[in-house]
C-alpha cells in the first residue's frame, strides 16, 4: 500500500472551508498529547486552556481586546499577501504607529480637547503607513526583498521605542520606571460596554474587515490585487501597475497596523512602555492564513488566536506551566493550517495494488 | 492479457490504458503498438489526451486502468527514472534548460551526479557528431537558438541509450531547414533500430517521416493507419471528427489608411537574455494582415511588448496608432485608441488561470469598457452581471467549449482558452489588432476558427499584425509578410511573392552566426 497525493482538477471548495477546522482539530489533538507529556490531564488542561476563558463576561472582554489588533493587522496583511507583497514587519509598523500616535498625549499632557483622540488615531495610522513605506520604497526603487527589509525594521522600531521610554519620553515622576505619563482621559480610547475593558479597537477591526471584504469582492481595486498577486505579467497586460500595488498594499497594511498600535496603547495600556505587544504583528500572519486571507474569515481566526493568548495566561495561572505554551499552540495551528491546505489542491489516495506490490518486491 | 513470443512482440504495447481525472477520462481505453525501428506518429487536437498518454508512458502519471507491455513483458512505470531505466527517452515540447549554464552542464544535471563534466562534454560532442546534431558543449544555453536548444534535449535523451524516444511537437519551434536536419537524425535513429514516438499537429511531416500513426480524439483512439496511405484531409478528419474549414483569405489590393506605423524603433534589451530591437519600421493599412515570421526568440516578444505598450518606448513618435503618436502611452491608453492585443503566453499573461472567464474578460477591458463594466464612479464597483453576459456572448460567438457557466480559465483546453482570448478582443471590434502566436499549441479546429476571425476582422477594415512561427498559418492569412531575425525586421513582401524556402532563408539568413555553425558541420 502506498499513499499518493493526486492533484485535483479544480480546487476543492469543501476543503477550503474544512481545512482550517481540520487544522484546529489536529491542533487540539497535538495539544492534548503535549499536556499529557507535561504530566497534566490532557482534557482538563484543554478545558482550562480553550473553554474556561469563554465562560466569564470579563474574559470575553479580554478576548475582544486581544482579537482587535490581530484582526486589524491581519486584514491589512491579507491584502499584502494576496497581492504577493510579503510584509512580515507588521510588528514594527504596530510599534511605530503606537509611538507616533502617542506624540500628542506624551508631549501635551495638559491638552484636554475632544480633538486629541481622532488626531492620535490618524497620526498612528500615518506613522505605521510611513514605516511600511520604507520597504515599499526599497522594493520599488532597488528591487530589494520586502520580507527581509520589513522584518529587520521590526527590531529597529522596538529598540527605538525602548530608547524613547527610557530616555526622552520617561515620566519624570515615574520613580524611574521606563514608561511615559499615563494619558489624559481625553486621549484614552473609550470602552464599549460597562461590563468590561473592551474598547473601540474591536469596532475598528470589524469595520476594517468588512470594508476590505467589500473591496476585495466588489471593487476593481480588489480585482487588481488578486490579478497582480497571481501574475504580475497578466497585471501588466491589464494595465495595472505592480509598483503602485506595492505602495497601496504596504501603506494600507502599515496604516492598519499603526491603528492597531495606537489603539492598543491608548485603549488597553494607557501609557507607553518598552513592551506593548505580545507579538501581535507576527501572530497576525497566522491569523491571516488561518482566515484564508479572506477578511471575514480573519474575524473568526482572530478570535481563535486571541484565545491562545488568553488560554496561555490561564494555563500559567491554573496549571503552572509557562505561557510559552501559547506560542506552541500558535505554531501548531500555522503548521496544521499549511499542511491541511494541501487537501484543497490535492486528494489523498490510498493505493492497494497487488501488481504494484509484486513489482516492488521484484 | 495475452503474451506473444518475444521475437514477434512489439517494443511497446499498450492495452486498454485509461486515465481518469475525477470523472473525466483524459485517456479512455487506448491501444497502441510501437514496433522496433518504427517512427510512430501520435496525432490529435489539444486536449485529445496525447500528453496524458505520453506522461503515463514516461512514468509521470499512473494509469487508472490498462496495461503497458515493454518487449512483451507487462511493466509498471512508477517514475521517469524507471522509464529511463527501461529505455524510454523523452524530449518535451517546452525545454527544461538553465539558460545561464553551458550545454554540458545542462546535460550533466540529468545524469549520474558522479560522472565528471569533462567526460560528459566529450560524450556530448561524440553523440552530437554521430547523429548530425552539431552542438558546442561549452556554449551557454542563452546564446543558442531554439533549434540548438532542442538538440540538447535530444542528446540528453540519447546519452541514456534509449530504445524508444518520445518527441513532443518537435518541429513547432524550428525553421524549415532546422526541421529538415531533425528528420535526418530521426531516420538515423530508425536505422539503428530505435523507435520514435512522434507527437505532432503537422500532417505533412507525419506523412513524410512516420511509418504508422495513431490518432486520438477526446481520449479515444479514432484511427490507426499508415499515414502515407492517407491524405491530409482524411487524417484531419480523424483528428477533428469533421472536415476542417478552410480559411477564406482577404483580397490583397484595396487597402485603406495607415492605421499602425512604426518608424525606426530600437529598444535595448530589458533583461540579460532578451533580444534588442534594431531599427524596426513597419506600416499596416486598414484591411491588411501583416504577418511577422521568424524563429522564436528573435525579438518577437520584445516587439509585441513595444507595440502593446506593456513596456512603452522612449520615442513617442516611434509608434503611431491611427496617426497619433503613442510610443510613450501605456497599454490601456492604446486600447482606448481602438487597439486590441493578444499575447503569446495564455497562462499568466493573456489570462490568469485561477480566475474565471468573466474575470479574465475584465482583465483586458477594465479601462476600455469602463462604462459598461464598472459602476459607482471612483469606487469602481464591478458590474458582475454585465461582465458575465459579455463573457457568455463571447463564448457563444467563438464556440468556446467549457464546463459550467463561468469556469476558471485554467480548466479550459488551450484551443478553447485561446478562442476566448481572441474573442475578448474581437468583441470590441478593434481597429488595430496585434496578435503574438495566435494558434501556438492550439488544435486544428480552433486554429482554423481563430485564423478566419483574424481575416474577417481585416476584411471589415481593421489593421491586423500577426506574429507567428507557423509558416502554414502565415501563408493562410497574411496579405503582407515580413520576417524578424535577431531583432531586425525585413522589408515587407506581398504574400504571393514569397515561397516557403525564401522565408526560411530570411529567417536564418540574417542570422549569420547560427547559419555559419550549421554549414560548418554539414556533411
Amino acid at each position: 500500500m502506498r499513499i499518493e497525493l493526486q492533484k485535483r482538477a479544480n480546487t476543492s471548495t469543501l476543503f477550503s472551508i474544512l481545512s482550517p477546522l481540520l487544522a484546529l482539530a489536529l491542533t487540539l489533538v497535538a495539544g492534548a498529547i503535549m499536556f499529557g507529556l507535561l504530566g497534566k490531564s490532557p482534557l482538563g488542561a484543554l478545558y482550562i486552556y480553550f473553554v474556561e476563558p469563554l465562560l466569564d463576561v470579563w474574559s470575553l472582554h479580554e478576548l475582544a481586546i486581544k482579537a482587535a489588533p490581530l484582526i486589524l493587522i491581519a486584514v491589512g496583511l491579507s491584502i499584502c499577501f494576496r497581492s504577493n507583497n510579503w510584509n512580515i514587519g507588521a510588528e514594527g509598523q504596530f510599534t511605530i504607529g503606537a509611538i507616533t500616535g502617542s506624540i500628542l498625549p506624551v508631549l501635551n499632557p495638559e491638552w484636554h480637547s475632544p480633538l486629541i483622540l481622532p488626531l492620535m488615531l490618524v497620526m498612528g495610522m500615518i506613522g505605521g503607513a510611513l514605516y511600511a513605506g520604507i520597504p515599499a520604497l526599497l522594493k520599488t526603487r532597488f528591487n530589494t526583498n520586502e520580507i527581509l527589509t520589513s522584518l529587520m525594521l521590526v527590531y529597529i522600531a522596538q529598540l527605538f521605542l525602548d530608547w524613547l521610554v527610557r530616555g526622552p519620553w520617561r515620566d519624570p515622576q515615574g520613580y524611574n520606571f521606563p514608561q511615559t505619563k499615563s494619558f489624559q482621559p481625553e486621549a484614552v480610547l473609550p470602552e464599549i460596554l460597562d461590563s468590561g475593558r473592551a474598547h473601540l479597537g474591536i469596532i475598528f477591526a470589524l469595520i476594517a474587515a468588512v470594508a476590505l471584504w467589500f473591496m476585495m469582492r466588489f471593487m476593481l481595486k480588489g480585482f487588481q490585487v488578486s490579478v497582480l498577486g497571481q501574475s504580475e505579467r497578466a497585471g501588466r497586460f491589464a494595465g495595472f501597475s505592480a509598483r503602485r500595488m506595492v505602495w497601496f498594499s504596504m501603506l494600507l497594511s502599515g496604516a492598519l497596523a499603526g491603528l492597531a498600535g495606537i489603539s492598543e496603547v491608548s485603549g488597553s495600556i494607557g501609557h507607553v512602555q518598552p513592551v506593548i505587544s505580545p507579538g501581535y504583528g507576527f501572530t497576525a500572519i497566522i491569523v491571516a492564513f488561518l482566515g484564508r486571507l479572506n477578511p471575514l474569515g480573519i474575524i473568526a481566526s482572530g478570535f481563535v488566536l486571541a484565545l491562545t493568548y488568553l488560554g496561555g495566561e490561564a494555563a500559567q495561572l491554573s496549571l503552572s506551566i509557562s505561557d510559552k505554551v501559547s506560542r506552541v499552540f500558535q505554531g501548531l495551528i500555522l503548521f496544521f493550517v499549511l499542511s491541511c491546505d494541501t487537501l484543497i489542491h490535492y486528494r489523498i489516495r490510498l493505493i492497494f495494488n497487488p501488481s504494484t506490490a509484486q513489482e516492488g518486491k521484484r | 492479457m495475452t503474451f506473444e513470443g518475444v521475437e514477434a512482440s512489439p517494443l511497446l504495447s499498450v492495452r486498454g490504458l485509461s486515465k481518469l481525472f475525477g470523472s473525466f477520462a483524459a485517456c479512455d481505453a487506448i491501444d497502441l503498438d510501437i514496433g522496433h525501428g518504427e517512427i510512430h506518429a501520435l496525432l490529435g487536437e489539444n486536449g485529445a489526451g496525447k500528453s496524458t498518454l505520453v506522461k503515463m508512458l514516461f512514468g509521470v502519471l499512473q494509469p487508472t486502468a490498462g496495461t503497458i507491455s515493454w518487449e512483451g513483458r507487462p511493466v509498471v512505470i512508477p517514475s521517469p527514472g524507471e522509464a529511463r531505466r527501461l529505455g524510454v527517452g523523452m524530449v518535451f515540447q517546452h525545454f527544461s534548460l538553465f539558460e545561464a549554464l553551458t550545454v554540458a552542464e545542462n546535460i550533466a544535471l540529468s545524469l549520474d551526479p558522479r560522472t565528471p563534466l569533462a567526460k560528459i562534454a566529450e560524450e556530448t560532442a561524440t553523440v552530437s557528431k554521430a547523429y548530425g546534431l552539431p552542438l558546442d558543449p561549452s556554449a551557454h544555453v542563452a546564446d543558442l537558438s531554439v533549434g540548438e536548444r532542442q538538440r540538447i534535449e535530444i542528446i540528453r535523451a540519447l546519452l541514456q541509450n534509449p530504445k524508444l524516444i518520445i518527441l513532443d511537437e518537435p518541429t513547432s519551434v524550428l525553421t524549415p531547414q532546422e526541421a529538415e536536419r531533425l528528420f535526418e537524425t530521426l531516420m538515423r535513429l530508425k536505422a539503428e533500430g530505435r523507435s520514435v514516438l512522434y507527437i505532432s499537429h503537422r500532417l505533412e511531416e507525419v506523412q513524410r517521416i512516420c511509418d504508422r500513426a495513431t490518432v486520438l480524439r477526446h481520449g479515444k483512439v479514432t484511427g490507426d493507419c499508415d499515414p502515407r496511405k492517407e491524405t491530409p484531409a482524411s487524417l484531419a478528419r480523424m483528428m477533428v471528427g469533421t472536415e476542417v474549414a478552410e480559411v477564406q483569405r482577404a483580397d490583397a489590393g484595396a487597402f485603406g489608411d495607415v492605421l499602425v506605423e512604426v518608424a525606426k524603433v530600437s529598444v535595448a534589451p530589458r533583461t540579460p537574455f532578451a533580444v534588442s530591437l534594431k531599427d524596426i519600421s513597419l506600416k499596416v493599412r486598414a484591411g491588411e494582415v501583416l504577418a511577422i515570421a521568424g524563429v522564436a526568440g528573435n525579438g518577437q516578444s520584445e516587439l509585441f511588448d513595444a507595440l502593446s505598450g506593456e513596456y512603452p518606448i522612449s520615442d513617442d513618435d516611434g509608434i503611431r496608432l491611427r496617426g497619433k503618436p503613442v510610443g510613450r502611452l501605456r497599454i490601456n491608453g492604446r486600447r482606448l485608441l481602438g487597439a486590441g492585443f493578444v499575447p503569446e503566453e495564455r497562462h499568466g499573461h493573456a489570462a490568469v488561470s485561477a480566475l474565471s472567464l468573466s474575470d479574465n474578460l475584465l482583465l483586458a477591458r477594465s479601462r476600455s469598457d469602463k462604462k459598461a463594466f464598472l459602476a459607482g464612479g471612483p469606487l469602481s464597483i464591478l458590474r458582475r452581471d454585465a461582465i458575465l453576459s459579455a463573457s457568455r456572448r463571447i463564448c457563444s460567438i467563438m464556440d468556446v467549449r467549457k464546463s459550467g457557466d463561468d469556469p476558471a480559465a485554467g480548466s479550459l483546453s488551450g484551443g478553447n482558452l485561446q478562442k476566448f482570448i481572441v474573442g475578448r478582443e474581437l468583441d470590441r471590434q478593434p481597429s488595430v489588432l496585434v496578435v503574438n502566436q495566435p494558434t501556438w499549441g492550439v488544435d486544428a479546429g480552433a486554429a482554423s476558427r481563430i485564423r478566419q476571425a483574424l481575416v474577417d476582422l481585416a476584411k471589415a477594415g481593421s489593421a491586423v499584425i500577426v506574429i507567428s512561427q507557423d509558416l502554414d498559418e502565415i501563408f493562410e492569412i497574411a496579405t503582407t509578410i515580413a520576417v524578424i531575425s535577431d531583432g531586425k525586421l525585413s522589408d515587407p513582401y506581398p504574400a504571393g511573392e514569397l515561397t516557403l524556402e525564401q522565408i526560411g532563408l530570411l529567417m536564418g539568413g540574417i542570422h549569420e552566426r547560427h547559419s555559419g555553425v550549421e554549414t560548418a558541420h554539414a556533411h
